[in-house]
Formats: structure tokens, C-alpha cells, sequence
């Protein structure tokens, strides 16, 4: 049995990887068929996800484990189900409640972590001396990295018109800005190649047995 | 009422946060994980309203019989199967309500969960992003033809590093001696990652932090309440 629901799983695989490939040539029911079911598996999966993984553990079995002792978890629990009455017209205003609370905490958090990880972590991790390498290499590089962080932050810089001298920095930073997102663009477009090869080995592979 | 007082409720999570942020002295960061667990458990009731709502919007597509309509169907009976599996044997090492389903993993090789996971998630998550493969060329084709030197940098940094990972980059610049060894393809694609890649990364995200900055403290001043909606 087991050895059947095997092949039968590589053969559903099979069928989904070929659904989706078919789009290809132009849009189709099989294309439209396996978009729905990724949709709804995908929907579903994070959804047990979030039930075992976050509600379970850090609501239901704290409940069930010591009620008393964890009375205030009743709080978050109704502004969770509050949140789900934005499904009903006439008590949709109640959801706002548990959204302002969310929305606050975590405008607060990103503000804290933004600040923290990304503004002061990241000027000070440019904040070094380039001639502290012995590599030539890595003083370059270094120099470069200073410059095109200045250049770009300036780039950012919007509350002044950036014309004449103020133009040059700018311009810069469009320059290490493009190619950034060359490498960016490389580096998705390699990944995505990578799933393609992943998918057609597992069409040779796995299914067909062309390639041993 | 209902659209300020809202307004208080984050303007004081906001405010007990950030200060516990600042003051690390109690009460204030029992306060503040609390928040934050209360943030977590509040966030995962809206995962199921989400799901909840696209259910809702599949529902009335097949009841109204709506173009597709057999196709919403689909959607929906793949979420309730995997929905109804997950709950009742649970995923990987969480048991479910009729426990870890020992009889239905030796007739399967797994979890019937792990078993569409596997054999119908993965594949078809991995082939949609790797269709993406074929359309992101023919977008960059569009893209490189506008002839400027920011897109000239553009492409030929995109195929430095596209070259670059690949092992036909050692076959085009393996001869270059080792004196010159920052030229090769592979070195050079490191060089783009590590130096002007890092560069613009790291502009980007001292200015989104500074946005993200302004941009919180307009919702904890309750400046910004678009999220609120609209009505009364």
C-alpha cells in the first residue's frame, strides 16, 4: 500500500508540475484547475500552521494546562475573536479594537527594531577604516561601500531639490543603486532556474526514469 | 467614538512598547512582552480571518455559479481536505485530534498532512515560481532595450552575476593568472555581492528606517488611521 500511495503521490506531483507548466503555451482549464487547488492548499496549510504552531501553544494549551493562572490570556483571546467579526456588518466596528492594538504594538516594535538594526547597525557597520585591510581588493571594495552608502542615503534625500553640485552624489547612488538591482535581478533570476532544473530533474528523474 | 477610541487603544500599545524599548526597568518590559504576546496571539485569529474571508468569497463564487465556478470548487475541496487531515493527525511531529495516526502513516510513508505537503504543495509552489523563470526574461528583454547607461549597469551586473554562479563562468575566466585572480567571473560576482551589492542594500535600509520611523509614530499619534477604514 504504502508503495502505491508512493507512486501515486509522484504521478499527483507529476500532473500539478505539468498543469502548471502548460500555462506556457496559454491559459487552460488544467492550468486554471491546479492554480485553484494551490490556492486552497496553500490557504489551508497556513492555516494549521497557525493553529498548531501559534494558537496551540501560546493560547489553547496554556488555557488548558492552568486556566487560573493564565486568566489574562482571556484578553488577547477575546480581541482575537473580535477580529473575526469584521465578517459581520453590523459588529464590524468591534474589529477595530484588536487591529488599533495590533497596529500599535507593531508600529512601536518595527519603529524600535528599524532604528536599532537597520539605521544605527548599518551606519556603524559602514563606519570603518579602509586602509585597515592589507588586500587591495578590500580596500577598494571598502571605499566603494562607503562611498555608494553615502551616495545613496543621499539619493533618499528628499527635502532638498537635488540640482547641481547636490545632482553628482545623487547620480552616484542611482549607480550603485542599478547595480544592486542588476544583482538582485541575477541573483532571483539564477534561483528561479534553479527551481526549474529542480523541477524538470524530478519530471526525469522521479517520474519518467530517464535520467538513473 | 468607535473611530477614536481605537485611536487610544494604540496609541497606548504603541506608547508602553516603545518606552519598554527605552526603559529597560519593570514594569515595563513584562508589560511590553505581554504586548507582544498578546500581539502574536491576536495576529494568528487574523490569519484565520483571512482564510476565513477567501473561503467566504469562494463560497458565493460557486453558489452564484459564477464564471470558473468549478475551478472555485477545486480550491475549496483541496482546502477542506488538507484543512480536515491537518486537524485530525496533525503535521509533522504535532499530533492531531485522533493523535499522531500511526494505521494511516504505514499505509501512506507519512502523515496523510506531510503526504499533500509533499507530493502536491511542493510541486506545484515550486513549478508557479519557476515559470516566473521564463516571464522574468522576456520583462528584462523589455527593460534592457531602453538604452541608458543606469541600464546598461543594470544588465551587466545582472549577467556578471548570473555568469558568475554558474560553473561556465571558471571554464570562461579560469585562465586569467592568479595575479589577476579578482577579474575571474566567480570572484567577481563575490566582489558585486560583498562591496557595491552591500552598498546600496545598506542606503536602502537606512532610509526605509528612517520612513518606517516617521511612518510609525504618524500611527501611534494617530496622524495615520487609514487602517481604521472608512465609515463611522
Amino acid at each position: 500500500m504504502a508503495n502505491f500511495m508512493t507512486t501515486f503521490g509522484i504521478w499527483l506531483a507529476a500532473f500539478f508540475t505539468l498543469s502548471i507548466f502548460s500555462f506556457l503555451y496559454k491559459d487552460n482549464p488544467f492550468y486554471k484547475f491546479a492554480e485553484q487547488v494551490f490556492v486552497g492548499l496553500s490557504a489551508s496549510y497556513w492555516l494549521v500552521y497557525t493553529i498548531y504552531n501559534i494558537l496551540i501553544p501560546n493560547l489553547f494549551n496554556k488555557l488548558g494546562t492552568d486556566f487560573r493562572g493564565n486568566l489574562i490570556l482571556l484578553i488577547p483571546m477575546i480581541l482575537g475573536i473580535l477580529m473575526l467579526l469584521r465578517m459581520v456588518p453590523k459588529l464590524q466596528w468591534l474589529s477595530r479594537y484588536p487591529l488599533a492594538l495590533m497596529i500599535g504594538t507593531s508600529a512601536a516594535m518595527s519603529m524600535l527594531l528599524s532604528f536599532k538594526s537597520d539605521f544605527l547597525s548599518q551606519m556603524a557597520a559602514t563606519m570603518v577604516n579602509p586602509f585597515s585591510f592589507s588586500s587591495p581588493v578590500d580596500i577598494v571594495g571598502t571605499i566603494l561601500m562607503i562611498v555608494g552608502t553615502l551616495c545613496g542615503v543621499f539619493f533618499f534625500y528628499f527635502s532638498k531639490k537635488q540640482e547641481g553640485f547636490f545632482k553628482v552624489p545623487s547620480k552616484i547612488g542611482i549607480w550603485f543603486l542599478m547595480v544592486s538591482f542588476g544583482a538582485s535581478f541575477g541573483y532571483t533570476v539564477m534561483a528561479r532556474i534553479s527551481l526549474l532544473i529542480g523541477r524538470l530533474d524530478f519530471l526525469l528523474r522521479d517520474w519518467l526514469h530517464i535520467i538513473k | 467614538m468607535k473611530r477614536n477610541a481605537p485611536l487610544v487603544v494604540a496609541f497606548i500599545a504603541g506608547l508602553v512598547v516603545l518606552v519598554g524599548g527605552f526603559i529597560p526597568r519593570e514594569p515595563f518590559p513584562s508589560i511590553e512582552s505581554t504586548l507582544i504576546d498578546w500581539f502574536m496571539i491576536i495576529s494568528g485569529f487574523a490569519i484565520l480571518l483571512g482564510q476565513a474571508s477567501l473561503l467566504h468569497l469562494n463560497i458565493t463564487r460557486v453558489k452564484e455559479k459564477m464564471p470558473n465556478w468549478p475551478y472555485y470548487l477545486a480550491g475549496l475541496i483541496s482546502f477542506a481536505l488538507m484543512l480536515i487531515v491537518g486537524l485530525l493527525w496533525g503535521m509533522e511531529q504535532t499530533p492531531g485530534l485522533l493523535g499522531q495516526g500511526d494505521g494511516i502513516v504505514k499505509s501512506l510513508g507519512a502523515k496523510p498532512f506531510d503526504y499533500l505537503f509533499t507530493n502536491a504543495f511542493i510541486p506545484l509552489s515550486a513549478t508557479m515560481f519557476s515559470l516566473l523563470a521564463f516571464y522574468i526574461a522576456s520583462a528584462a528583454y523589455r527593460a534592457f532595450i531602453i538604452r541608458t547607461f543606469e541600464s546598461n549597469l543594470l544588465m551587466i551586473t545582472a549577467v556578471i552575476v548570473m555568469l558568475g554562479r554558474t560553473s561556465f563562468a571558471q571554464l570562461l575566466t579560469g585562465w586569467i593568472p592568479d595575479k589577476l585572480s579578482f577579474l575571474r567571473l566567480p570572484e567577481l560576482t563575490n566582489f558585486i555581492m560583498e562591496y557595491p551589492n552591500t552598498a546600496a542594500q545598506r542606503a536602502i535600509l537606512i532610509s526605509a528606517a528612517l520612513g518606517i520611523v516617521g511612518a510609525s509614530l504618524r500611527i501611534i499619534l494617530g496622524i495615520e488611521r487609514s487602517y481604521l477604514g472608512g465609515g463611522k
